[in-house]
């Protein structure tokens, strides 16, 4: 069997197309960042345990640095470039914006796409691991500070922003994120 | 990172014809652990059979009432699926446990049976290890070991499972199903994982090149009463250094049946035989629970820094097993 450790591949990412070849090894991560320059995206730890390059795959968010480029193909990347309709900012973004959910910066588009994702699964009605009644019957559970905090766990802040964050997490919440986010995915 | 051939399989055969008996070649799910592991140079596959766009990503109900969980179905969407939280809530709140909500999107099921441990020693390839190199040795039982095995372990490794979805599995007699080349086969998962012994290289019973095609949870009444109680050093997003799945159904005061699987403990989920049977019949009272995690655990053999898992264990068993009832009695 020919074997091949590169291939041309194409990339949805924020509803346009990106043809490019790679090397297997290539994250998505490092195609986003260093074949794209899409640079909002974040790399941190490189082992899937800070959540700084968090973006959504398919509409759910997942870490691109444990995600290969290759295997990426074909399905629809939204990076924290592609929130934003022109100068008008996704909710959650200006919710972080607003109550300066963030010191330094580097972890917020990870902070953010994650929040998205955060939100999302709520509407839906997925339990966490703090929720008291995970019964399908019992419906979503209040989105208490408690709740986000589990949620957002996967994104970590050296700055500590973590207050901060929980209330622009909380004011999106409240601003009806969700349904805005749907319309750009 | 090791160059490796890329693969994308669309039918099941196809998948197991792609890995052939191939030892360099490694499926591909959420890639959560596999690529992780390729980039520290723990695995250094030299091709990839990516598996996520098999038709396995359902949970159905067979008509005797078994959920039968597809393995590239997600920790995320196992764990919000409405019949798991129904009638298997303690698997739901294992994986809802796990790692992160970013990890859970990417993780599967089949991947989460077969990711490997995270042993300090087994992810430092500068360091010897016996499940890695076989016969290099076990730097573990004379050093960092306050996080590894106190049941089931040996001298040629210490190492613990980490899998949290794979404890309540345990405790409800899932059911591996595999495919082959020569055909389809299934193990249960008591059987899934093997003793560690003298091979902690060898892992699992899986034949060469099978692929995990889905779990079968056979039907289990008392799972719908049962809890997943996790304790780790922080408050979320990290391993458990000890875990109870624990499921209870009482009557008139007496244990009518118990289920419980420990982890963090061993080499694999620990199914709790022994205090299963000592709580069955009993009267559902605290001494009782104590006595069943006492008879449970006389099998331990703590290491210098790790003895105090015996008495988290003891404590948890109690602890879940006092709720359980006490919920039950409302």
């Amino acid at each position: 069997m020919a074997s091949s450790t590169s291939s041309v591949i194409t990339l949805h990412i924020n509803g346009e197309k990106f043809t490019l070849p790679v090397d297997h090894r290539t994250t998505l991560l490092d195609a986003l960042r260093e074949r794209l320059t899409l640079t909002g995206t974040k790399k941190g730890c490189d082992q899937g345990q800070c959540g700084a390059c968090t973006v959504l795959l398919d509409g759910r968010r997942a870490v691109a640095c444990l995600q290969l480029a290759v295997a990426a193909e074909g399905r629809e990347v939204t990076t924290i470039e592609g929130l934003a309709e022109g100068d008008r900012l996704h909710p959650v973004q200006q919710a972080f914006l607003e109550l300066d959910g963030y010191q330094c910066g580097y972890c917020t588009p990870g902070q953010i796409c994650s929040a998205i994702g955060v939100l999302r699964e709520h509407a839906e009605g997925r339990p966490s691991a703090v929720t008291d009644d995970i019964r399908p019957e019992a419906g979503p559970p209040p989105l208490t500070a408690e709740e986000i905090r589990e949620r957002m766990s996967g994104n970590l802040c050296r700055c500590g922003a973590y207050v901060a964050i929980v209330e622009a997490v909380t004011r999106a919440a409240a601003d009806g994120a969700t349904e805005s986010e749907e319309a750009v995915a | 990172m090791r160059e490796f051939d890329y693969r994308r399989a669309t039918d099941v055969a196809g998948a197991v014809a792609l890995l052939g008996a191939d030892p360099d070649t490694r499926f591909l799910g959420g890639g959560t652990n596999l690529v992780d592991l390729m980039k520290t140079g723990v695995e250094r596959p030299t091709r990839l059979v990516d598996i996520r766009e098999l038709p396995l990503d359902r949970i159905e109900t067979a008509d005797d009432g078994a959920l039968r969980i597809g393995a590239t179905v997600t920790n995320a969407d196992l764990a919000a699926h409405p019949e798991v939280r129904r009638r298997y809530p303690a698997l739901a709140q294992a994986v809802l446990a796990g790692a992160s909500g970013q990890l859970r999107n990417m993780a599967t099921v089949g991947g989460n049976l077969l990711q490997r441990t995270r042993c300090g020693y087994f992810t430092d390839v500068t360091q010897p290890c016996n499940k890695r190199i076989p016969g290099s040795g076990c730097p573990a039982v004379e050093g960092e070991h306050r996080n590894h095995a106190v049941l089931g372990a040996s001298d040629h490794c210490v190492a613990v499972h980490p899998s949290d979805m794979a404890v309540p599995l345990t405790a409800f007699d899932a059911v591996v199903q595999y495919e082959t080349a020569d055909g389809p086969g299934e193990l249960p998962l008591a059987e899934f994982y093997l003793p560690v012994g003298d091979t902690p290289h060898r892992e699992t019973a899986l034949p060469p090149g099978a692929l995990i095609t889905g779990v079968v949870l056979p039907p289990a009444p008392v799972a719908a009463r049962s809890r997943y109680r996790k304790v780790r050093e922080r408050a979320s997003y990290a391993f458990a250094i000890g875990s109870l799945a624990a499921a209870l159904d009482v009557r008139d005061g007496v244990v009518h049946e118990a289920r419980l699987a420990l982890g963090a403990v061993a080499s694999r989920p620990w199914r709790a035989l022994a205090a299963e049977g000592v709580l069955t019949g009993a009267p559902a009272v605290p001494d009782t629970y104590a006595a069943a995690a006492d008879a449970e655990l006389a099998a331990a053999r703590p290491l210098p820094h790790n003895g105090y898992k015996v008495t988290l264990m003891r404590n948890l068993v109690v602890a879940v097993l006092t709720e359980l009832a006490e919920e039950a009695a409302r």
